[in-house]
């Protein structure tokens, strides 16, 4: 169905009819059907969340997330939700730039369609480097996979018997305690590549070594974030797409308010709005 | 139309910037400070803390639905057909989460009764078939 295209030239009433018919909604073929579209995919998005949602009620205890999101590029430790707010904050302003970009459209500004789109691929870059960084510091760094979760929390209150080496503490030094409901991240030893487990002694006197954490959450971590990763590429590359196109002056010639930067524009919007609840659901709750 | 005038245009995209920045930067305070990272030792109930962040990310997301997507200036029927159909999901959100309990119950039934097994599999068998509390402490597992 390519009757924008084609009836584009014609008289304009005819604009409005799809295969001669008059139009539902008053919207054109290719809005509605990117909107139904989003509402499929918010549906996919949904099933993603919701599983993880019902895999964290299904286990005892789940990694917190300002425990497990608290490293910053150069090295900084220990700064919870930081680096995702700046994430946020990318992909916030991504979307502004978006909304200039089919207001300009409206206004039939070639120039500042293409300016604020152009601006608007930059924020997704900036958003995929962002991520690009957060999941190698998870994968390179910490030793989470699609099937090994390093992240596991304490159930009950204690003390450590081992140091963070997997040494027993000397009788001189103080053992490091916990307290139920806090995450720690077992770590790799560099030179042998074996994972050091801590034992620990709860209050009650039992002795146990430190347990892995729930492997869905490292699968789903990859699995959701990945899919809106993927959403953000495929939108940069819709972006350039239609970038280049209206500053060769197609979109100009339609004279319809550049629909086309209207309809990635949705699509874009609804990539940022896949990341409030993604937002929600991983780095808040 | 309204919403073709640039300078009301504008002034909805710097209000639309200004009001998801600061209720992201919000939402980041309450986690923040509900899990007492900001003042040592002051902590947030889950059930104050939830309710509100759900709440402002709901906000958001009608925020960027009916500005900066312009489900505003759609007709009804448009808007309804697209957001009638995300009500289904409340049903699923409760519908899948009683499900999780209901697992996590079901595990914590399963290591129960294993646990028991294995305190038989270690209790010497009774002189007298008396089956129930045999009262051996906690060994080693």
């Amino acid at each position: 169905m390519d009757s924008v295209a084609v009836h584009s030239s014609v008289a304009e009433n005819d604009q409005d009819m799809w295969e001669g018919a008059k139009e539902p909604f008053k919207a054109s073929y290719g809005k509605l059907m990117m909107w139904y579209f989003l509402v499929s995919d918010a549906f996919t998005f949904a099933g993603f969340l919701i599983a993880y949602g019902t895999l964290k009620f299904s286990v005892p205890t789940w990694p917190l997330p300002d425990f497990v999101f608290s490293s910053l590029p150069g090295g900084i430790h220990h700064a919870p939700l930081i680096f995702v707010t700046i994430m946020t904050f990318v992909l916030i302003a991504s979307s502004v730039t978006m909304v200039r970009a089919v207001q300009e459209g409206q206004r039939e500004n070639k120039n500042g369609v293409v300016f604020w789109m152009g601006m608007t691929i930059l924020g997704g870059l900036a958003f995929l480097g962002c991520q690009a960084w957060e999941w190698t510091t998870l994968i390179a760094g910490e030793n989470m996979t699609v099937t090994t979760n390093p992240f596991g929390s304490h159930v009950v209150d204690g003390v450590y018997l081992d140091d963070e080496h997997g040494h027993p503490y000397e009788a001189s030094i103080p053992a490091e305690s916990f307290h139920a409901g806090e995450t720690y991240l077992i770590h790799k030893d560099h030179e042998t590549e074996e994972w050091i487990r801590r034992r620990y002694q709860t209050a009650d006197g039992h002795v146990g070594i430190q347990e892995f954490g729930p492997k869905a959450f490292g699968a789903l971590f990859f699995f959701i974030t990945g899919f809106h990763g993927f959403h953000v590429f495929s939108g940069v590359l819709f972006l350039l797409i239609i970038m280049l196109n209206a500053a060769s002056g197609l979109y100009a010639a339609r004279k319809n308010g550049y629909e086309m930067v209207e309809k990635i524009g949705l699509y874009w919007h609804f990539v940022d709005l896949v990341w409030v609840f993604v937002f929600l659901a991983y780095y808040l709750l | 139309m309204e919403h073709n005038d640039i300078n009301h245009a504008k002034k909805v995209v710097f209000k639309g910037l200004i009001l998801l920045g600061i209720i992201t930067i919000l939402e980041v305070l309450i986690a923040l400070f509900g899990n007492g990272h900001l003042i040592e030792g002051v902590r947030l109930s889950k059930w104050i803390m939830y309710p509100l962040m759900i709440g402002l990310s709901l906000y958001k997301a009608y925020f960027i639905i009916y500005e900066f997507m312009h489900m505003k200036y759609e007709l009804k029927g448009l808007r309804y057909s697209v957001l009638l159909p995300m009500f289904l999901l409340v049903w699923a959100v409760i519908a899948f989460f009683n499900e999780g309990n209901n697992w996590k119950h079901n595990r914590q039934v399963i290591q129960e009764r294993n646990q028991i097994g294995l305190e038989e599999m270690h209790t010497p068998p009774p002189p007298a078939a008396t089956h129930g509390e045999e009262g051996k402490p906690e060994g080693e597992h």
